[in-house]
């Protein structure tokens, strides 16, 4: 099957040369933040996963372009009548990067360094529920559950959860070693990753031969970088203001897809004000949204009402609950004490929604008497003073994990809810299998935080990709943070 | 009468008046609220309405270069004054002082100071107490210090060899009282001169600041922002990046034009030489 497969590709590939020119076979992609370094399976950092998600790295399963849940190293899979036992059958004539074979031991490697006592895995919850892994013969793998959970697939999909090679750990952080169809080559630290096609590859054989990633903070840099064709894709694009130029020129395609990233105002729920619902109900209704909207992304966003992706199935409109109501806000105001207002800080991260969705909401909350002090912090200040620090009244930040409203279990997290109620559902739903009934806890977890009115919720951000008019195969959403290019080609 | 010969004191003292009248009327009226967005009329083309256009938030450009002046002017003003202000009387007392250790300790001192590019220091202090517009000011107030000391104790240095100073000396008067009755207003002249190009240097530093997000933090409009903001605009929007940027050219040549024509006015031994 895979030879016809293959033989099939190449009498295509010939024709195609054949009738115009060879297509070109690499490709320069370019996004705005390089990654600290190269192992998806210790740190927190997104542009990891940007990098080498699916091209260098694969897990039991993965993210398809949709979103959904697909077979990757594993082929299929057994799941026991109790919910308890997952046995994963994998690929066969599967090769790590460095020539060795993989194996089930090599998962089994994976799974327990990833939950290890020690781990210094960002994403260790995913595999809280793990029991045991065990070999059953080189291409069987079992893994048993201390309970049911509802969602063991889909965790495995997910970028902390990729195999990796042991004999290859002590290198992974500037030299990774996977399973994917590119291979790392390169990284010249500040500029490019490059990235080369897998001859043994066991799945379909990419169009690509290499790869680059480029790394391009700078909003105007990254605007010269594409109009100059120095690049053939950025995915992230970082100034929406720039994308009615793209759309306008034929040289290029604009896709603008959703991700799972919740922007938020955050609000310091144990600090004063912010301890009293009213204040963040108040606080909520002085809010316009279309105005961050249009302000801040230029148009990109969708509202949210709730922690919680509007493109997911679950997803539950509460938009009503913090709908823009100035009269609500000031009488809410005033019940709580604080007709006046009150003056707090407002501690904004560099993305631009952040930057300018801050100046918007200062002037906003203006309005009903609420002064901020606007202080501009670079990342690791503002992981430091307010996501580690909890010095902060008033933040924006977009939440990029995928289903990540569990955050709001935790009483330590930045902002500080983790009130009990929420815990017990989170707790239930973690146990919960059945599909109907994840879904109606799902729903009760969204409209108790949107009740509560943790944080302000503000948009879904949006992701633009721009990309030269003749590549086809990019992935427009990011169900995952990713850059998936196993799938692309030029079209001439 | 000399003043008025000079063309660069003029056409420099205009574009400054220029830029410090409108700081000044900003207090009392400006078109439009430079803290109020008005999304809705986002990025529109200078008009009749709103004379330079509008910026990404629908705020009114003009407004905002007024108000941007004034921080401009408050900022480097003040930081002037710090500069002057600690400044003249190390060098008076470097001076006054000369060969002693008082002496060497300031003037090291100051070499330690001027050793590192001024924005740099500046750049090191907002990033140790954090961004703002007070932070700015004495970052760049630090780095005036040395300027004037040094300034100081050199023209000071000649007078004190001077008959005058010899004679207030024989008269009994003690060191400070001769510094500051004697040598300070012979020193003035200069003083005004660098302070003008001083001042240029502070409003650029700002301006500096500002763009890099280090200087006086939003709504507070300030030039720097407005031209690190337009930065992404500049393809569709260019007047959200000529506007600032003019206003600081404008401002700073307008100020270093000044204190040419100044020094030209002030200085005496140029004085003898055209006469």
């Amino acid at each position: 099957m895979k030879r016809l497969n293959l033989g099939a590709l190449a009498a295509i590939s010939i024709c195609a040369g054949a009738a115009v020119h060879a297509a070109q076979t690499d490709i320069t992609v370019a996004m705005q933040l390089e990654p600290p370094h190269l192992d998806p399976t210790s740190a927190a950092a997104g542009a990891i996963d940007s990098v080498l998600y699916s091209n260098v790295f694969e897990g039991l399963t993965r993210f398809d372009a949709d979103g959904a849940v697909i077979p990757g190293l594993a082929s299929d899979w057994e799941i026991s009548e109790d919910g308890l036992t997952y046995t994963f059958h994998l690929q066969e004539g599967v090769t790590f990067h460095d020539g060795t074979e993989f194996e089930a031991s090599d998962v089994k490697f994976s799974l327990d360094r990833a939950r290890a006592e020690d781990s210094t895995n960002a994403q260790k919850a995913l595999f809280e529920s793990i029991d045991s892994v065990e070999v059953v013969d080189p291409l069987t793998v079992r893994v048993t559950l201390s309970q049911p959970i509802g969602a063991l697939l889909f965790n495995l999909a997910w970028g902390d959860a990729v195999i990796v090679a042991p004999e290859s750990i002590d290198e992974i952080k500037s030299r990774p070693i996977g399973t994917g169809a590119f291979k790392f080559v390169n990284w010249v630290q500040g500029d490019r990753i490059e990235m080369q096609r897998n001859t043994d590859y066991w799945g379909d054989a990419p169009a690509l031969e290499t790869a680059t990633f480029r790394f391009i903070s700078d909003p105007s840099a990254a605007f010269a970088s594409v109009m100059a064709e120095d690049v053939d894709a950025f995915v992230g694009f970082p100034a929406p203001e720039n994308l009615p130029q793209f759309e306008a020129d034929p040289r290029f395609q604009v896709l603008v897809g959703s991700t799972e990233g919740e922007t938020i105002l955050a609000m310091n729920n144990k600090q004063p004000p912010f301890d009293n619902p009213l204040v963040r109900e108040a606080v909520a209704h002085a809010i316009d949204r279309q105005a961050i909207i249009d302000g801040a992304m230029f148009g990109l966003g969708t509202p949210i009402g709730t922690h919680f992706a509007p493109h997911n199935p679950d997803y539950v409109d509460l938009i009503d609950l913090s709908n823009y109501d100035l009269e609500k806000s000031r009488q809410l105001l005033a019940e709580a004490g604080m007709a006046d207002g009150f003056t707090t800080t407002l501690k904004l991260p560099p993305p631009s929604y952040a930057r300018r969705g801050g100046e918007i909401i200062a002037a906003q909350l203006r309005e009903v008497g609420i002064q901020t002090e606007i202080t501009n912090l670079e990342w690791a200040q503002w992981l430091e003073e307010v996501f580690r620090g909890k010095n902060f009244g008033l933040s924006i930040v977009s939440h990029t994990e995928p289903m990540d409203i569990g955050i709001y279990a935790r009483p330590d997290y930045y902002f500080q809810y983790g009130k009990p109620e929420f815990a017990a559902i989170m707790e239930t739903l973690n146990a919960e299998t059945d599909p109907d009934a994840r879904s109606a806890l799902l729903k009760d977890a969204q409209r108790l935080i949107s009740e509560d009115h943790v944080n302000g919720y503000l948009f879904q951000l949006a992701f633009p990709t721009i990309a030269n008019a003749k590549i086809e195969g990019l992935w427009k959403n990011q169900p995952t943070q990713a850059t998936d290019l196993t799938g692309v080609r030029w079209t001439e | 009468m000399t003043l008025w010969y000079s063309r660069n004191l003029l056409l420099g003292g205009t574009l400054s008046l220029f830029f410090a009248a409108l700081a000044l009327i900003s207090f009392v009226w400006t078109p439009f609220d430079v803290e109020s967005l008005n999304i809705a009329a986002k990025l529109k083309p200078p008009g009749a309405s709103y004379w330079l256009g509008t910026d990404h938030f629908g705020r009114d450009v003009f407004s905002m270069i007024m108000v941007g002046a004034r921080t401009s002017i408050a900022v480097a003003l003040v930081a002037v004054g710090i500069g002057m202000g600690v400044g003249v009387p190390l060098g008076l007392t470097a001076a006054a002082r000369k060969g002693g250790w008082l002496d060497e300790v300031i003037m090291r001192g100051n070499d330690l100071i001027f050793a590192f590019p001024s924005l740099v220091i500046a750049i090191l202090i907002t990033a140790i107490a954090g961004p703002g517009a007070i932070n700015a000011i004495i970052a760049i107030g630090i780095f005036n210090i040395p300027v004037f000391a040094r300034l100081t104790r050199g023209a000071a240095l000649s007078l004190w060899e001077r008959e005058f100073i010899l004679a207030a000396r024989v008269c009994g008067k003690s060191r400070t009282r001769i510094s500051v009755e004697h040598i300070l207003p012979n020193v003035t002249n200069l003083l005004i001169v660098q302070g003008t190009i001083q001042f240029s240097l502070g409003i650029l530093a700002e301006a500096g600041l500002s763009y890099v997000g280090l200087g006086a933090q939003p709504p507070t409009p300030s030039w720097g922002r407005m031209l690190a903001e337009a930065q992404t605009m500049v393809s569709f929007a260019p007047h959200l990046a000529l506007v600032p940027g003019l206003a600081i050219v404008l401002t700073v040549l307008g100020l270093n034009l000044m204190g040419d024509g100044l020094r030209d006015a002030l200085d005496p031994r140029i004085r003898v030489a055209r006469t």
